[in-house]
């Protein structure tokens, strides 16, 4: 049987995250299948791209209005519509994977494995429970897997060589529960915060949301993500999509920058996973300082705009 | 209009859990136990909107040992007028849960079920949109704002990216992120009230569901540790560490 990776999108663009998903899925079982469900020309783009990479044997098209905004109802529908011969279903563990994954598999009867940091064989995986501060190994015991997959814990195989065939799938109506009303999604040039390779992120110890854009330059130079802790988005120095920890983003990146964050153990489950980690606080006592590689202990409103200059 | 919520009781948020020699999950003996943060931020929306006058019955739900009694006990402190207790020692997983809360909503027939988005415990962020399907009814997940009227929930929603608004019609499942309101502090005249509100208590068998799980735990470890870091004494010194040891920048 094959394994079924549910491809995120924005009907133009694949996130990223999905080619995450597509490489735990490879672990499992190299005959994966990925269904792009959503609607309107930029599809058939999209599941070319996933077609062509790694790993990808055949993608399923599914295009209505009726998927066009992500509702849970009607695309766990759509999920369910194709299920049958897919011994696992991934989805990576974004916010509309998480919302969606639930859905189908208890409508399978089956249980979920949220968040996977690692594939043990095809019925048994590690995920992170208590904030990422023990992990544990769980087997599956039911007919279907369904998963959730961290992101950061899988690298994205190649994006060419694979000759997957694209075929078009029936799509579901629109279920009257639902309504999508709006979105309001910042725009910015900077790299999306869950796959960046850097991240600046500024917590409590920012003060203001004024102050905090004395992280703009820096981040600037570095071509990173902004970031900020739970205490700095419930302050309103950073909006909510920017938190990173335990039931925000979990980020991975090359460099992580913690500015001003003490380092409560909800956020650190959310990126002591980085590369490298770099502190500045002004207090030695910081809790950031027992996961960072490089402390500094310094005012950051002189020692931020100096790490810009200097870099 | 009736609104449930369930509460579970879980490892106190400050805690530091450890991992137990054993390998066969985490030492929570003699550790504090408090209410999942979401759920508390679930009921303190459920006793808002009976303030306001959309809600005119709130029941807590809680799943588990007997001990959950103290959870629904503050929930009652908080606002709920009553509570269920489905007491069973087994180890619950979020899909028995969402079978035992299955079967309560069929007895109750509420309007709303507004649950936390995630327990702090097992992080699983399942039990909502796993009743959800259940029920055939629609969810809005990790809401950070919530309008009830008409028949209808208007919910904005914390997505990757930012916020969106969603429209569901009711019954329907509504679970809570973070920044959908600040809980209230319990006070003691309320913690006294709570304790004579009615507690009923029940068991799995008598709601026809077998919560035995599906996932079976082969052992829990602990995460890999990060070496120690070292402090740098300057700017200088950290950008230095950065270009030429870390290779970064």
């Amino acid at each position: 049987m094959s394994i079924l990776v549910i491809a995120e999108h924005d009907n133009a663009h694949v996130k990223s995250a999905t080619f995450n998903a597509i490489a735990a899925a490879v672990r499992i079982n190299p005959d994966v299948h990925v269904l792009v469900a959503g609607a309107g020309a930029g599809l058939a783009g999209m599941a070319a791209q996933i077609a062509a990479s790694e790993g990808v044997k055949k993608v399923l098209l599914a295009d209505s209005p009726a998927l066009a905004d992500g509702l849970a109802e009607n695309l766990a529908q759509q999920v369910l519509h194709v299920a049958a011969g897919h011994s696992h279903i991934l989805f990576p563990s974004t916010a509309s994977g998480k919302n969606v994954a639930p859905r189908v598999a208890a409508t399978l009867d089956v249980a979920q494995i949220s968040d996977i940091i690692s594939v043990e064989d095809a019925d048994t995986f590690q995920r992170p429970i208590y904030a990422g501060n023990a992990i544990a190994t769980v087997k599956s015991s039911d007919a279907v897997k369904v998963i959730t997959v961290r992101t950061t814990a899988f690298d994205a195989l190649s994006n060419q060589g694979g000759s997957g065939v694209v075929e078009s799938v029936t799509a579901v109506t629109a279920s009257d529960l639902s309504n999508f009303i709006s979105r309001e999604l910042a725009t910015s040039d900077r790299p999306e915060l869950a796959g960046a390779r850097m991240v600046v992120s500024g917590g409590r110890g920012m003060g203001s949301a004024e102050n905090f854009k004395v992280l703009h330059p820096l981040a600037d130079k570095l071509g990173a993500a902004l970031g900020a802790s739970r205490a700095a988005v419930d302050a309103g120095y950073a909006p909510n999509d920017w938190q990173v920890g335990q039931t925000g983003k979990i980020v991975a990146p090359q460099l992580y920058i913690a500015v001003g964050i003490s380092g409560a153990i909800q956020h650190l489950a959310g990126m002591k996973d980085s590369k490298v980690i770099v502190a500045v606080n002004k207090d030695a006592e910081a809790p950031i300082f027992g996961v960072a590689d490089y402390g500094l202990v310094a005012d950051l409103f002189e020692a931020v705009p100096e790490i810009t200059k200097q870099l | 209009m009736k609104v449930l919520v369930p509460v579970k009781r879980v490892v106190d948020y400050n805690v530091k859990v450890r991992v137990k020699s054993d390998q066969t999950g985490v030492d929570i003996a003699n550790v504090k136990m408090s209410m999942n943060p979401f759920d508390e931020i679930a009921i303190e929306e459920a006793t808002r909107l009976k303030e306001k006058g959309v809600a005119t019955e709130l029941i807590a739900i809680s799943c588990g040992p007997i001990a959950c009694q103290e959870t629904l006990r503050t929930a009652m402190a908080i606002g709920a007028d009553r509570s269920i207790l489905v007491q069973t020692d087994v180890e619950l997983q979020p899909l028995a849960v969402a079978k035992l809360l299955k079967s309560i909503a069929e007895k109750e027939t509420p309007d709303l079920i507004i649950l936390g988005k995630q327990a702090i415990d097992d992080d699983a962020n399942q039990t909502g949109q796993m009743l959800a399907a259940l029920l055939g009814w629609p969810q809005a997940t990790f809401a950070s704002k919530v309008d009830v009227a008409d028949g209808f929930a208007v919910v904005t929603r914390e997505v990757d990216g930012g916020l969106e608004t969603i429209k569901i019609k009711l019954p329907a499942i509504i679970t809570t992120d973070l920044r959908l309101n600040e809980p209230r502090y319990v006070t003691l005249p309320n913690i006294m009230k709570a304790k004579k509100k009615q507690l009923d208590i029940v068991t799995p068998e008598s709601l026809g569901v077998d919560p035995a799980p599906r996932l079976s735990t082969l052992k829990v470890t602990d995460p890999p540790a990060r070496s120690a870091g070292i402090k740098v004494p300057d700017v200088a010194a950290l950008v230095d560490k950065l270009k030429n040891e870390a290779k970064v920048v």
